[in-house]
C-alpha cells in the first residue's frame, strides 16, 4: 500500500490526547480536556474510516484476494539475523474493520461522555484513560507482531483496570479492578507461554510469518509442531490453547468470566466502551487473527466450541436472573462473545462453505459493538435519570425518555435477532454456521438466542413500561444532544449494518465469500426469539406475579442462577479455604520451621563450637609455644617417615 | 686427648637447644625466656659450624649463616628488650603470667 506511515496516525492521537490530558489536564484545561480529546478522536476515526476505505477498495485486492499488507515495520528487539521483534502495522480485512469498530464506538463513547460525566471532577483523568485505552486498543488490533499484541494486550488490561477503578473511592470499584487485572494477568500467562511455544516453532514472532509456516501442512515448522507432543497433545495444539486461555481471559469466557460483571463498577460510557464493545472482544480478535493457526488442532477449535457455547448459554441463563440493569448487559456480552468464539470455532476446513462460520463471527463482532455500546449508552441514560442501577427502582419511563426509549429498543430488536435488524443477519450466519458442522453446539447456540430475546425483554418492559417509577423531585431531562447524539448515530448503525454483504469483505482467507439468507432456516430462531419476546411482555409489561410465580417453580435453580451459578464463591472457596487454608499455610510453617529452623540451627551450632574451643586463644605466649613446637615436630614428623 | 667429633658438637647443639626450650616453656621471667631464646639460636650456631667443618670444610656457608644469625640475635634482643621495659612500665612486673590481655 503507498503511503501507509499514515496509518501510524490513528493509534498516536489517542495517545497524544493521553498525553496532553495526562499532563496538563487535571491543572490547566480541565473542563475543555473533553473537547481537545473529541477531536483528536475524530482525526483518528476519520483516518481509520479512510484507511479502511482504501484498503477494502483500492488497494487492498491483490488478483481478487484480499491480502494481509504490511503499512509499515521497524525492528524494535534484534536477536539474531531474521529473529527480531518488531513494531510496525498489518493491514488486513479484520485489522480494517476493528479499526473502523474500535475509532467508531470510541468516538460515540467520547462525546456522550462529555455531557454524563459533566462536572466531574478527575474529568480530564477521565479522558486520558480513554485516550490511552483507545491507542491500546488501537495498536493490539494493527500489531504486526505476535509480541507486539502482546505489549497492547497488557496495555489494554491496564487502561481498563484504570478506568473500572476510576471511581477508586468506592470499595466495591477498587476490589472490581483489582479483580479484573488479577483475573485477566492470569489469564495472559497462558497467552505468554502459548506465544512463546508458537514463535518457537515457527522461529519467528512475525504474524505473516508464523501463518505461514505453522498454517502450511507439509512444511518441516509445522511437522515439528504437529508431531512433538505432550501429555497427549501436539505441541501445536499446545500453543494454541494456551494463547485461547489469554483470549478467554479478556474475552471473559467460562470460567474466566468472574471480572466482567463486576468490572460494571467503572463509568457507564466506560462499560459501553470497553467492557461490551471492543477490548472484551479482544480474545475473539486473536482467535481470528490466529484463525489458520487453530485450524490446524482440531481438538483445541473443538474445545473453544464447546466453551463459548457453553459460556452463551450459561450467561444467558444468569442474565434471567439479575436485577442490575448493568449486570444484565454484562452477561449478555459474556454470552453473545461466546456466539463470536463458537462461530469461530465451527468454520473448520470442510469442502465447502469453510469458512462462514469465520466471517458470521467477525460479522457478529461488528454487528454486536454497535448495539451493545447502544444499549450501554441507553443504560447509562436511564441511570443518569433515575440515579440508580436496579431494575426495581426503573418503570413507566417511555413518557419521560423518548428518544432512550426508541433507541434501547431498536437494540433490544438487534440484540433478539428481529429481522431487519443488525443482530438477526449475523446470529444467523452463526447458527447457520453451526447447524452444518456441530448439532449440539448449534441447539445451544439456539436455545440461547432465546433466552437472550427473553432477557433483553424482560430489561426493557422493566424499564420503560411495567409500574411507575418514584422520580426524583427534579427532572433535568433526557441528558444534553451530546448524549443523544450517539444514541441516534449507533441506533442508526444497528438497524443499517445488517445489510453491509460482510462475506464480499471479511473472509477467512481473503476471497469472497457469497452469503445468502436462508429464508427457511431463519423461521426456528425468529420464532423462538418472538415466544421469548412474547414471554418477556407477558411476565413484565404490567405489574403482575407471573414472573414470581415461575421463579418459585423453579426455586432451587433461580437461587443458583440468581447467584450466578456460585462461581465467584467457588473461586472464593479455592483461594481463601484451599491456596491461603491449606498451601499457604504449609507453605508458611515449611518456611517458619525447615527454612528458617536450618539457618537457625546453623548459627546456634556455630556459637556453641566456638564457646567450646575458645580457651584455645588463652593470651598465654608459653602456651602458644608449645602450639608452635607440636606443630614443628608434626610437620617434622611428616615430613621425615611419611612424605620421603 | 680426644678431638671431638661431629657427634660430640652435634650432641652438645642438641642439648644447648632443648634447654633453651625447656627454659622458655617453663620461665616465667621475660628476660629468663630471652635468654633461653639466645641458647636456642646458639645451639643452631653450633650445628652450622659443626656441619661446615666436618662435612664441607673447603666451604664458608655455614660460617656465613652463623654470622647472619648472631647480627639477627642481636637485633632481636635489642627489640625483645624494648618491649620487656614498656611492657615494664605499664605492669610494673614482667612476669610472663601477668600479660594475659591479648585472648578470647
Amino acid at each position: 500500500m503507498p503511503n501507509a506511515l499514515y496509518i501510524a496516525l490513528i493509534p498516536l492521537l489517542p495517545l497524544a490526547a493521553f498525553i496532553i490530558l495526562g499532563l496538563f489536564g487535571r491543572k490547566y484545561i480541565n473542563q475543555s480536556a473533553g473537547i481537545i480529546s473529541t477531536i483528536l478522536l475524530a482525526a483518528s476515526t476519520a483516518l481509520a474510516f479512510y484507511a479502511a476505505y482504501e484498503y477494502f477498495f483500492q488497494y487492498g485486492k491483490v488478483d481478487g484476494v484480499y491480502q494481509k499488507a504490511v503499512a509499515f515495520k521497524y525492528t524494535w528487539l534484534r536477536f539474531s539475523e531474521g529473529f527480531s521483534i518488531d513494531i510496525g502495522a498489518i493491514m488486513d480485512p479484520i485489522t480494517a474493520m476493528m479499526l473502523v469498530v474500535v475509532t467508531f464506538i470510541s468516538l460515540m463513547v467520547h462525546i456522550y461522555s462529555l455531557s454524563y460525566l459533566k462536572g466531574e471532577k478527575r474529568f480530564a483523568t477521565y479522558y486520558a484513560f480513554l485516550g490511552l485505552f483507545t491507542f491500546s486498543m488501537l495498536g493490539l488490533v494493527l500489531s504486526s507482531n505476535i509480541f507486539q499484541i502482546y505489549i497492547f494486550w497488557e496495555l489494554v488490561g491496564v487502561s481498563s483496570f484504570l478506568l473500572i477503578g476510576f471511581y477508586y473511592d468506592k470499595p466495591s470499584a477498587a476490589a472490581a479492578c483489582k479483580k479484573a487485572f488479577i483475573v485477566t494477568r492470569f489469564a495472559d500467562l497462558g497467552f505468554l507461554i502459548g506465544i512463546l511455544v508458537l514463535s518457537s516453532y515457527a522461529e519467528s514472532f512475525d504474524f505473516i510469518t508464523i501463518i505461514k509456516k505453522l498454517a502450511t501442512p507439509g512444511s518441516a515448522e509445522a511437522h515439528a509442531a504437529v508431531t512433538a507432543s505432550f501429555l497427549g497433545l501436539s505441541a501445536l495444539s499446545w500453543g494454541v490453547a494456551l494463547v485461547f486461555i489469554g483470549a478467554a481471559g479478556k474475552s471473559a469466557m467460562f470460567p474466566l468470566h468472574i471480572w466482567l460483571p463486576d468490572a460494571m463498577e467503572g463509568p457507564t460510557p466506560v462499560s459501553a466502551l470497553i467492557h461490551a464493545a471492543t477490548m472484551v472482544v479482544a480474545g475473539v480478535f486473536l482467535i481470528a487473527r490466529l484463525y489458520h493457526v487453530f485450524s490446524m488442532s482440531q481438538p483445541i477449535l473443538h474445545m473453544i466450541g464447546y466453551v463459548g457455547a457453553f459460556s452463551a448459554l450459561f450467561a444467558a441463563i444468569i442474565a434471567c436472573t439479575q436485577t442490575d440493569i448493568k449486570r444484565v448487559l454484562a452477561y449478555s456480552t459474556m454470552s453473545q462473545i461466546g456466539f463470536m468464539m463458537l462461530a469461530l470455532a465451527v468454520s473448520g476446513p470442510q469442502e465447502n462453505r469453510n469458512e462462514l462460520g469465520f466471517t458470521a463471527g467477525m460479522f457478529h463482532l461488528f454487528t454486536h459493538a454497535m448495539f451493545k455500546a447502544l444499549l450501554f449508552l441507553g443504560a447509562g441514560s436511564v441511570i443518569h435519570y433515575i440515579h440508580s442501577n436496579e431494575i426495581k427502582d426503573m418503570g413507566g419511563l417511555r413518557k419521560y425518555m423518548p428518544i432512550t426509549h426508541i433507541t434501547f429498543l431498536i437494540a433490544c430488536l438487534a440484540i433478539a435477532g428481529i429481522p431487519p435488524f443488525a443482530g438477526f443477519f449475523s446470529k444467523e450466519e452463526i447458527l447457520l454456521a453451526a447447524y452444518e458442522k456441530n448439532s449440539i453446539i448449534f441447539y445451544m447456540a439456539l436455545i440461547t438466542s432465546g433466552l437472550t430475546a427473553f432477557y433483553m425483554f424482560r430489561l426493557y418492559f422493566n424499564i420503560f413500561w411495567n409500574k411507575e417509577a418514584h422520580l426524583h423531585e427534579e427532572h433535568h431531562g433526557e441528558g444534553g444532544f451530546a448524549m443523544m447524539l450517539p444514541l441516534i448515530v449507533l441506533a442508526a448503525a444497528a438497524c443499517t449494518t445488517g445489510f453491509i454483504p460482510f462475506g464480499n469483505f471479511v473472509t477467512s482467507d481473503g476471497t469472497q465469500l457469497s452469503t445468502e439468507l436462508h429464508l427457511t432456516f431463519s423461521i426456528a430462531p425468529v420464532v423462538l426469539a418472538l415466544t421469548g419476546i412474547f414471554i418477556a411482555m407477558s411476565f413484565y409489561k404490567t405489574q403482575n406475579n407471573k414472573a414470581e410465580k415461575l421463579a418459585a417453580s423453579l426455586n432451587g435453580f433461580y437461587k443458583a442462577a440468581y447467584h450466578k451459578f456460585y462461581i465467584d464463591e467457588i473461586y472464593l472457596f479455592v483461594t481463601n479455604k484451599v491456596l491461603f487454608g491449606v498451601i499457604g499455610k504449609t507453605a508458611a510453617w515449611f518456611d517458619k520451621n525447615i527454612v528458617d529452623g536450618l539457618v537457625n540451627k546453623t548459627g546456634n551450632g556455630t556459637a556453641a563450637l566456638s564457646e567450646k574451643i575458645k580457651t584455645f586463644q588463652s593470651g598465654k605466649v608459653q602456651q602458644y609455644a608449645i602450639y608452635f613446637l607440636v606443630g614443628v615436630i608434626g610437620l617434622a614428623v611428616l615430613f621425615m617417615y611419611v612424605w620421603k | 686427648m680426644i678431638t671431638p667429633g661431629l657427634y660430640h658438637l652435634l650432641f652438645i647443639s642438641t642439648a644447648l637447644f632443648f634447654i633453651g626450650v625447656f627454659g622458655f616453656l617453663t620461665r616465667k621471667n621475660l628476660i629468663t625466656m630471652l635468654m633461653s631464646i639466645e641458647l636456642i639460636l646458639n645451639s643452631v650456631n653450633l650445628n652450622f659450624i659443626a656441619f661446615n667443618k666436618y662435612v664441607w670444610p673447603n666451604r664458608l656457608d655455614g660460617v656465613f649463616f652463623s654470622i647472619f644469625i648472631i647480627a639477627i640475635a642481636a637485633a632481636e634482643a635489642a627489640v625483645a628488650i624494648a618491649i620487656i621495659i614498656n611492657l615494664y612500665r605499664s605492669h610494673q612486673s614482667i612476669d610472663v603470667d601477668q600479660t594475659e590481655e591479648m585472648k578470647y
